[in-house]
């Protein structure tokens, strides 16, 4: 079962369908940080990360807000299958332009899609499967197929969905499937798609 | 010498990133790495890229490193020491 999922599109933080954070009128920079500043997350190295990964940590802070899947799950039982559309253009690009004078080393360690697969595993101690995969848009087919299979042996949870950035444009859909929890939805195809398309959001 | 310390501890800020620092916050005797400031390995390249692109001071010995970016304090004598006139 989906037991939570959280939507980080147009300013606004949903989790569960309420919104929990919004902030119009600001750039995606400044939205994360007073996004990370609001849950009171004691985690300094946010900072450093670049927007993909900080995305990718705020959406997971969301789905295991005051709780730690450590107490239910082994490290290896938690996997993490994820989604985009971009890769790390977005800081690829940013890393380009360093180049132009002195390449960025802190830069350089974020050309990669998946460093924010491991920026989430570091912070909630998370060892089981991973994956990423690169597709011109969020396919929930490929998610629910893909997922099952992790999950048929003996992961019993995963946090999987869709991290895109691009410039000042972004979109995440992150949700926490358990195999034994009662929950929102069932992880099927039809339920991720009407998730992810959600646009009625309670405040 | 506290100009410069004062200087270092902006560009520190602005190029690692530590925007949740202010300047006021690093003591110019604090260590920078693991139980200070905790910056690491990807910090340091920054650190030497930071000294040449500010000081036009390259590093030709790595060895010397952790004594270098020990402290801002370290840091700014160095630079006073080997800044090219």
């Amino acid at each position: 079962m989906i037991t939570h999922y959280c939507i980080i599109r147009d300013q606004n933080i949903v989790l569960d369908g309420k919104v929990i954070f919004s902030e119009k009128n600001s750039d995606l920079d400044a939205f994360l940080l007073n996004a990370y500043a609001s849950l009171k997350v004691d985690y300094p190295k946010f900072y450093k990360m670049d927007n993909l990964s900080k995305l990718g940590f705020l959406a997971a802070e969301m789905l295991l807000k005051d709780r730690s899947l450590l107490n239910d799950y082994a490290p290896e039982q938690v996997a993490l299958v994820l989604s985009n559309a971009h890769s790390s253009t977005d800081t690829d690009r940013r890393y380009t332009l360093s180049s132009r004078t002195a390449p960025s080393p802190a830069l350089f360690v974020y050309t990669l899609p998946n460093i924010v697969a491991g920026e989430i595993c570091i912070r909630h101690k998370i060892k089981g499967e991973n994956a990423f995969f690169v597709a011109p848009a969020f396919d929930p087919a490929l998610m629910a197929d893909y997922t099952d299979m992790v999950m048929a042996g003996d992961t019993g949870a995963s946090i999987g969905g869709w991290v895109d950035v691009l410039g000042g444009h972004y979109d995440v859909f992150l949700y926490l499937h358990e195999k034994n929890k009662a929950g929102l939805a069932e992880h099927t195809t039809g339920q991720l798609k009407e998730l992810y398309n959600t646009t009625l959001w309670n405040s | 010498m506290e100009q410069l310390m004062g200087n270092l501890k902006r560009q520190i800020i602005e190029a690692l990133n530590l925007k949740h620092l202010k300047p006021e916050d690093i003591g110019d005797d604090q260590p920078l790495f693991v139980e200070g400031l905790g910056l690491d390995s990807i910090d340091a390249l920054e650190l030497i890229v930071l000294l040449q692109q500010h000081y036009s001071i390259k590093i030709e010995n790595p060895q010397e490193g952790p004594k270098i970016f020990r402290s801002v304090k370290t840091i700014a004598e160095y630079i006073t020491a080997h800044k090219p006139a």
